[in-house]
């Protein structure tokens, strides 16, 4: 596309900000996939997946995904951290790929927190 | 596609010749076989300087920089980091908690740097427009295009921001005197003809950041009445001609370079002129020859390139570290500029490290730092815990500046009166292990076999330097040679045609004088204090 005015140019700005905010490290929401070895066995590379589908198929912005090591629940594994900016942080146990979609459905569009799966719960 | 990892690879000239390229293909293919490839984007980026050692691996939104990567490391780091989420501790060069692109340059080792010209180099994809249009890339040009010309012009006088090339010649001014020039058509040349030797700032700036010139070149371009600029550039530098030449592609496809930029009606367009490898072509009329066809010759000067340069055309010509200091300046003002380094030369310098100092590479930080933070908390002090001997500064041509004047604030107004001169910005620094008729010796040969022969005293006059030279190093110099030198070298200054004649005797007039002992060590005692040059090779004598 053409850039025709300083309006086009903000437009392609925020897009193009969008695709590299996550080297800015800061999101309305982090999450954290609990990639341990007992994490992987448990199934945590499916939840992952799913996560990135379906924040790309909502077209979600400013979220940050990342990873971290095991963390001793690993009965509990695959665990997942949703962390609000500024705000509460959640965890979530025996996930399968479709709770994890449930989750960025629920949690991340509509800020409703699946209190079953909650693990602990930290304000 | 979202990606939750963006690893930039340094892909520069100083970390391609390292493995960069097999890096980052070793890197694609530990992604696509940890089944990563839908989560992970690897992404090019230019040199992060002196500071982090290349090749460096830069992974966020983990702002973790592994340096330098080698090749057998890249699985590690792919399975256990990439794949795991456990960042590999040995590996990590640094690592910042702060969240936020930049967080970790501000940062011990780097605490004195300041980024305007490398603001965007290692943290950006140079391959990518959009990249830089996230960190207000042609934000500048749009806001230019809605300022008259003469506005434009006052905000680069008001900023004094002085031609970084070496000359440290006022950029607004010479944009004026390009735009009062009367005529229809006028040019706009960037000199990317970095043939000083030591210094590799402009290669680094064009490959971490190619737009931020082009975007510059365009703001001139508006601000005199010019639509064509040339980047002569030389032959050598192959990976910032591929940068510019995408950069250029992609501009035009943008509509951001070409006809009727941002529907203002303005026109600019860009092209690349390669240089062949002669030194004399960075002389800025030597380098309107050779992109007019012509043979590699200064001409008289004046008239200067703004009365008549490109064609016999107003003209234009700015180093590439001038024109990346130009978009910042029209974004933030030029009070911003004015409260970075000294009263009379504002802004920031680019400096590239080389020679026997610890940490080699670029660094930019404000005018008038002195050698002393610049050799020993950013370079990390003279390698191998040796003595320093002299540091060469802008290259053979610069100054020479000995050990007494380490706490000399480094800007274009203070270094000329020490006799010495801060130029493109290298600093290449000599140990105490070498010889100093051997340094010497070098530096001229280096100027006579670049000397174009057009003028007699830069011709005859380096000849017979080096050939006076040659003779004390081997043990045949007389005593009066050192008066010879010093007459030669003072002719060749005020006689020389052009800056190469006039600036080739300057490293040999300082070191006569300081170094005047092992001048005369080498006359009439037959040995190298050092022993370290071709006199008396191994009988090594300390000298402190």
């Amino acid at each position: 596309m053409k850039i025709k005015t300083i309006e086009d140019l903000k437009k392609i700005k925020e897009e193009a900000q969008q695709k590299t905010a996550l080297r800015e490290g800061v999101g309305d929401y982090k999450l954290v996939v609990y990639m341990g070895t007992c994490g992987i066995a448990a199934g945590a590379r499916g939840v992952m997946s799913a996560i990135l589908e379906e924040i790309s198929k909502r077209e979600l912005k400013n979220i940050i995904v990342t990873q971290a090591g095991c963390i001793g629940l690993c009965d509990r594994e695959p665990l997942v951290g949703v962390e609000k900016r500024d705000g509460e942080k959640i965890l979530y146990g025996n996930l399968t790929p479709e709770k994890a979609r449930q989750i960025v459905a629920s949690h991340l569009v509509n800020g409703q927190i699946i209190g079953d799966w909650v693990v602990s719960a930290q304000q | 596609m979202f990606y939750r990892m963006h690893v930039l690879v340094e892909m520069s000239s100083t970390s391609i010749p390292l493995g960069a390229a097999q890096i980052k293909e070793r890197l694609e293919r530990e992604v696509e076989k940890a089944g990563l490839s839908q989560e992970i984007q690897i992404l090019e980026s230019g040199s992060l300087g002196a500071a982090v050692p290349s090749p460096f691996i830069a992974v966020y939104p983990d702002n973790i920089v592994y340096a330098p990567v080698k090749i057998g490391e890249v699985k590690r780091i792919v399975e256990e980091h990439f794949l795991k989420g456990r960042p590999v501790k040995d590996l990590i060069y640094f690592k910042e908690k702060t969240p936020g692109v930049h967080a970790f340059l501000p940062r011990s080792p780097l605490a004195k740097e300041k980024r305007v010209v490398l603001r965007n180099s290692g943290l950006i994809d140079p391959m990518n427009i959009e990249d830089y249009i996230a960190r207000d890339g042609y934000l500048a040009l749009a806001r230019v295009l809605s300022l008259s010309p003469e506005e434009v012009i006052g905000i680069v006088k008001d900023s004094g921001l002085l031609g970084r090339g070496g000359a440290g010649f006022p950029t607004g001014l010479k944009w004026e005197f390009t735009y009062k020039a009367p005529g229809e058509e006028k040019y706009i040349v960037c000199n990317a003809d970095e043939g000083e030797p030591g210094t590799f700032k402009d290669r680094l700036i064009l490959e971490g950041d190619p737009h931020s010139v082009l975007e510059a070149m365009a703001i001139a371009g508006y601000a005199v009445g010019a639509n064509t600029g040339y980047i002569y550039i030389r032959a050598e530098y192959p990976e910032s001609i591929r940068h510019l030449e995408t950069a250029i592609e992609q501009a035009n496809q943008r509509g951001l370079l070409g006809k009727d930029i941002f529907g203002s009606g303005f026109d600019f367009q860009v092209k690349i002129r390669k240089g062949a490898g002669a030194y004399v072509c960075g002389e800025e009329t030597a380098l309107l020859e050779s992109i007019e066809g012509g043979r590699g010759e200064p001409r008289v000067k004046p008239p200067y390139p703004p009365q008549s340069g490109l064609w016999g055309k107003p003209t234009v010509i700015n180093n590439v570290e001038t024109l990346a200091n130009i978009p910042p300046i029209i974004l933030n003002g030029p009070q911003w500029f004015k409260n970075i380094g000294t009263p009379t030369c504002p802004g920031t310098k680019v400096f590239t490290l080389t020679g026997n100092i610890n940490n080699l590479g670029l660094t930019e930080v404000p005018m008038g730092i002195t050698l002393r933070e610049l050799i020993l908390e950013i370079g990390g002090g003279v390698a191998q815990g040796n003595g320093l001997k002299l540091v060469q500064t802008g290259g053979p041509s610069g100054g020479t500046m000995t050990p007494d004047l380490l706490d000399v604030p480094m800007d274009f107004d203070t270094l000329p009166k020490y006799n010495s001169a801060l130029g493109s910005g290298a600093l290449t620094v000599i140990d105490d292990t070498h010889c100093i008729v051997d340094v010497t010796k070098n530096f001229c040969r280096f100027f006579l076999h670049e000397s174009c022969g057009k003028c007699t005293p830069c011709r005859i006059g380096n000849k017979r330097v080096v050939e006076i030279l040659e003779r004390i190093s081997v043990g045949e110099g007389k005593m009066e040679d050192l008066d010879t030198l010093k007459f030669l070298g003072e002719h060749m200054k005020t006689t020389s045609f052009c800056g190469l004649g006039q600036a080739a005797p300057n490293p040999l007039l300082r070191c006569l004088v300081f170094f005047q002992e092992e001048f005369e060590a080498h006359i009439v005692d037959k040995k190298c204090l050092t022993g370290s040059c071709e006199m008396n090779k191994g009988q090594k004598v300390l000298v402190h």
